[in-house]
């Protein structure tokens, strides 16, 4: 018990690192690059395998001590290995000119692995000593990953990330410590409780310094902390992000983006609000006087309250107020903002409420604590006006760090959604920083197009507007065609401010690229080419992915085209490499680093394992290879699928995480549990009881998944509206038998081989870490290109094949 | 004794020779990158709307010492195409861009020229060369002071820097031939568009850290109206051959 317990504490530790690791690396630096370390990393768990494997004839004697060793330096890394990765001075965007930064990385890769790598040894130490309990190791294995997910989820929102930092290290100390209290520990077991309990101060005393101070400095904040006299004032953690006030009262912030060249309104003083270290987003200074406000009527974004008197208005995204405060200037009837962040909300409507002028608390404005999504989904209201508003940093937006986030904000699906939450005659819009040539802005457009058509429209072109300042542009979707009227109020508009018109219904060549010219009018070139036959033609054409997103590919800052990759480099001397879309390259870039450590880590130990002439006959490791390959595939694909489907039912990608990798892990643990039971249930029907076991299982995931791909789609719009801890329960049920199925292929392999190559026990837990790490990878490259569906597709198929792999038909009669 | 001051002598000499071929060696360099940036220029020709730049900012580019610019570390990329940190999260732009930009003001020999931004003091030698006066504002007082000196040392007696708020411009020297807005802005300080003569250009380098994607060109005429345009400074068609 005591062995299952310590390992239950390990693996709770080891997924609280990997998730508090990734938020701390998403701060100091960016979140694609976050990813790529994090993955390079997490296959510390793979040359576990290949380090047992050839350290096992002396380790496993000793297997108390190994195991106690390994979980103290588990501890300390934690804590030791993240430090010394602060100090790596990596500067991820000088990688394409300077090689030195690769050394760097490699550096990263080493210290960050080395947690991992002695959480494995752990596990995969206890799988290969107690290869007769192989379940129950497995099953304790999963439920602490499981309870350790939604540990973290919840403990974020109370603990600061490096206080929980240090918690998870004392966990693993904590492992260590209750191992040593076994007996078959030698004579000096009281010298080393001893020495792991006398680490605790040391890890809690360990000195964490100011997270601000690690963060890279081109990052807003770092650049924002140079000024002179500015502060931060305060800072809040939570899973969803490290949120930090800074105050600049000498030279203050004065965010208007893409404001008119025609304005000379100074903005009032503003307090900023980043979000990891960036996505800057201001709370106005507001006295309840708007005549300072006026700057606001100077951004791309005011254009629809010209074209709408007192209108209802939606804002998702309401971040610091500024869409808020612009809709209350402009006298909306109404507002409803919607925020995902209840510290965001809590800083505009109660920290900094003096500051912000109680704006929260006016009349006719209600703020709501959701996922916007979610919300239009859930709601019965319908409005004049839907706003969504740069809700990224520029710098975040035009290095392309986004393309790896799936956000169901702007999909074919989400703008239908919208455009149902629109009375007739109600605008949809929609402001996005300017990126030339155009990509963002083509690809809305294109939405708009799409969702328009799939709304019932014959002709799309009659109900978009897109308008584009020096570094904005707004689209507008209306429920309805746009009058003359109107039409001229919007010329009226641009031209006060001197802001292009890149399209309207009816609109001229010679009439796009007056104010702000560009050699060529793409923005007005791309528009029409996007509206009737042309529009295939010109998306296959144009040099990036401007191609709708839907729910199923709901990567919509996916831009990235491969025939473009030579041209760009060619340009690089000439100020060509910001045309390259960062974050899908970085992900390729991911997959080959974790091909070729994972393949060192693999065929190694395969050489090795040749060497020593290990007995079972050489296609029984082929086949032992390929089985835990596809299962590690299987499982993350499936894994990461639904966690997608469910984002959208529990309007919460938080929640949607928690619940499902939480449900996924512990139901999985379950079945491992129970898998020993099962496969001794049918040796009397099957000479290979584990083949039978693993076939029938098998099948079992495969029906049932089936079965959830066409029916959850229904089953989850007819729910939708329900409370969200009925959703939650809703999902847990759904996940159950699924993730009960799924948990079970891997014990019964690794039962099998037990019995017939015990010498692969090591290098099996190896190989099914390297197929983690590159199936968490591969998954989210095949559903940019091919989508969810065919991403669990996949998974059903390589199920299959991992059937066929370990059991010959033969074996089963 | 007298053999102590013979091998003085000799040291002497060895460090003075060894100063003079280091000289030599970024004076090498130097042209180098002039003759990379006057080969992008005709590559990108169309793009920028013309086959070379002014002479008189290649001239410019090829005495201005960017070695003295850049930390000590860096000295040996000092020359290469490419941008590079100075610290306080700020780069000095490759030289092909801080080439383009500066032709783009169009300076003249008798131009007061304003500068936003003055990072590690760059720009504001390249602009000395070229204009009358150069005003150059920097906000990070670490940055400022060093590129103070830095100009001083290097000879730029018409760079003259101040650590100040950039948004105000700096109405004293006010009205500029030409503005120089190197640091980040959200959006065109509306003071700047003031003091900017008529038919005078201001210049901004749109995106982040290391990667200029497009520079703005603001051109105020003699009427007093304001016209921009976005140049791109790479030839880049965002459509394939026509099918």
């Amino acid at each position: 018990m005591l062995l299952k317990c310590s390992i239950f504490f390990i693996s709770y530790a080891a997924i609280g690192y990997e998730i508090v690791l990734m938020q701390l690396l998403s701060i100091i630096q960016w979140h694609h690059f976050a990813y790529m370390i994090i993955s390079l990393a997490l296959l510390g768990y793979g040359a576990s395998g290949t380090f047992i494997a050839l350290t096992k004839r002396w380790l496993l004697p000793r297997f108390y001590l190994s195991f106690v060793i390994n979980a103290v330096l588990f501890g300390f890394s934690v804590m030791g290995c993240f430090a010394l990765a602060q100090r790596t001075p990596l500067n991820p965007l000088e990688i394409l000119w300077d090689r030195s930064q690769f050394c760097y990385l490699l550096e990263l890769y080493l210290l960050l692995a080395i947690p991992f790598f002695c959480a494995a040894n752990c596990i995969g130490l206890s799988f290969t000593r107690f290869n007769d309990q192989i379940h129950r190791i497995y099953r304790f294995d999963l439920l602490g990953a499981g309870i350790g997910a939604l540990g973290i989820i919840l403990g974020l929102f109370v603990f600061p990330l490096s206080i929980y930092t240090k918690l998870l290290a004392g966990l693993g100390v904590s492992s260590a410590i209750l191992l040593s209290l076994n007996k078959e520990l030698p004579r000096y077991r009281w010298f080393v409780i001893s020495l792991c309990v006398c680490s605790f101060p040391l890890i809690f005393f360990w000195p964490t310094g100011q997270l601000s101070s690690g963060i890279s400095e081109y990052k807003g904040l770092s650049l924002a902390l140079h000024v002179p006299d500015a502060e931060i004032i305060s800072e809040h953690s939570s899973p969803l992000g490290w949120l930090t006030v800074v105050r600049s009262p000498t030279i203050p912030f004065r965010y208007a983006p893409g404001l008119s060249l025609n304005c000379f309104i100074e903005p009032p003083p503003q307090l900023g609000i980043f979000t990891d270290g960036d996505a800057f987003s201001p709370i106005t200074r507001y006295n309840g006087d708007l005549k300072p406000l006026g700057y606001l009527d100077y951004l791309s974004s005011a254009l629809p309250y010209h074209l709408l008197k007192s209108p209802k208005v939606l804002v998702l995204g309401s971040g610091g107020g500024m869409d808020v405060l612009m809709a209350h200037y402009h006298k909306a009837r109404s507002i409803d903002a919607v925020e995902l962040n209840p510290q965001v909300i809590d800083l505009v409507g109660r920290a900094y409420a003096d500051f912000a002028g109680h704006l929260y608390d006016s009349e006719g404005i209600n703020v709501h604590l959701a996922e916007a999504r979610g919300f239009v989904a859930g709601s019965r209201e319908v409005y004049d006006l839907i706003q969504v508003s740069l809700l990224d940093s520029y710098n975040a937006s035009a290095s392309g760090c986004y393309a790896l986030n799936a956000t169901y904000l702007y999909t074919v699906e989400a703008f239908k959604e919208y455009l149902d939450h629109l009375k007739p005659g109600g605008l949809l819009t929609i402001t996005r920083w300017l990126k030339i040539p155009p990509r963002e802005s083509l690809k809305l457009f294109a939405t708009g197009a799409s969702a328009l058509y799939k709304f019932g429209s014959n002709n799309p072109g009659l109900q978009l507007v897109l308008i584009r300042s020096w570094k904005t542009t707004t689209l507008l979707v209306k429920n309805g065609e746009f009058s003359e009227q109107e039409i001229s109020a919007i010329l009226t508009f641009c031209e006060k401010r001197s802001f292009d018109v890149a399209y309207y219904p009816g609109i001229r060549a010679e009439e796009a690229n007056r104010y702000n010219v560009l050699s060529q009018p793409y923005f007005y070139e791309g528009a029409s080419s996007l509206l009737g036959e042309t529009r295939d033609n010109f998306l296959e054409r144009y040099k990036f992915y401007i191609s709708p997103a839907t729910d199923d590919r709901p990567y919509f800052f996916h831009f990235f085209k491969w025939k473009t990759i030579p041209e760009i480099f060619s340009l690089k001397g000439k100020g060509g490499l910001p045309l390259l879309e960062w974050a899908y390259p970085v992900l390729m870039m991911t997959l080959l680093q974790a091909l070729v450590v994972s393949l060192l880590v693999v065929l190694f130990p395969l050489w090795i394992v040749r060497r020593t002439r290990s007995r079972g006959p050489e296609r029984y490791k082929i086949r032992v290879m390929l089985y835990f390959l596809f299962l590690g595939f299987a499982f993350l694909f499936i894994e990461i699928a639904f966690i997608q489907k469910f984002t959208l039912f529990l309007c919460h990608p938080l929640y949607a995480v928690a619940v499902v990798l939480c449900a996924f892990l512990v139901f999985a643990g379950l079945g491992s549990g129970y898998s020993h039971k099962w496969s001794l249930r049918l040796r009397g029907v099957s000479r290979n009881n584990n083949g039978m076991a693993i076939a029938l299982v098998v099948a079992g995931i495969v029906i049932i998944t089936i079965i959830y791909m066409v029916f959850l789609p229904a089953l989850f719009n007819r729910l939708l509206p329900l409370p969200d801890v009925l959703k939650i329960l809703i999902s847990i049920i759904l996940i159950a038998p699924l993730a009960f199925g799924m948990g079970m292929p891997f014990p019964l392999g690794l039962m099998w081989v037990a019995d017939a190559i015990p010498d692969f026990i090591p290098w099996a837990w190896g190989l099914n870490g390297c197929a983690s790490v590159l199936g968490a990878v591969i998954a989210t490259i095949l559903a940019i290109h091919f989508g969810f569906a065919a991403v669990t597709g996949l998974a059903l198929l390589l199920y299959v094949l991992a059937v066929f792999a370990m059991v010959r038909s033969s074996d089963l009669i | 004794m007298q053999r102590r001051y013979v091998v003085f002598f000799i040291v002497a000499i060895g460090v003075v020779y060894a100063f003079d071929a280091k000289a030599d060696e970024y004076q090498a360099r130097r042209e180098h990158m002039v003759k990379e940036i006057v080969a992008d220029v005709k590559l990108t020709s169309k793009q920028i709307g013309k086959k070379s730049l002014n002479i008189r900012v290649m001239d410019a580019m090829s005495r201005v010492p960017r070695h003295e610019f850049v930390p000590f570390r860096l000295r040996g990329v000092a020359y290469e195409n490419r941008p590079l940190p100075i610290g306080y999260g700020q780069t000095i732009s490759q030289p092909y861009i801080v080439a383009l930009m500066t032709d783009l003001l169009n300076v003249e020999p008798n131009y007061v020229v304003l500068e936003v931004g003055t990072g590690s003091g760059y720009q504001a030698a390249i602009l000395a060369e070229l204009v009358k006066d150069v005003y150059t504002i920097e906000i990070v007082p670490q940055l400022g002071e060093s590129a103070k000196e830095r100009l001083k040392r290097l000879g730029y007696e018409n760079a003259v820097v101040r650590i100040a708020d950039g948004y105000y411009g700096w109405e004293e020297h006010a009205p500029f031939d030409g503005i120089m807005v190197t640091a980040a802005a959200g959006h065109i300080p509306p003071p700047l568009i003031k003091q900017l003569k008529p038919g005078g250009r201001m210049v901004i380098p749109v995106g982040g850290p290391f990667m200029t994607q497009q520079l703005m060109l603001v051109e105020k005429t003699r009427q007093g109206k304001i016209k921009t345009t976005q140049v791109l400074p790479v030839i880049f068609v965002p459509l394939t051959g026509a099918h």
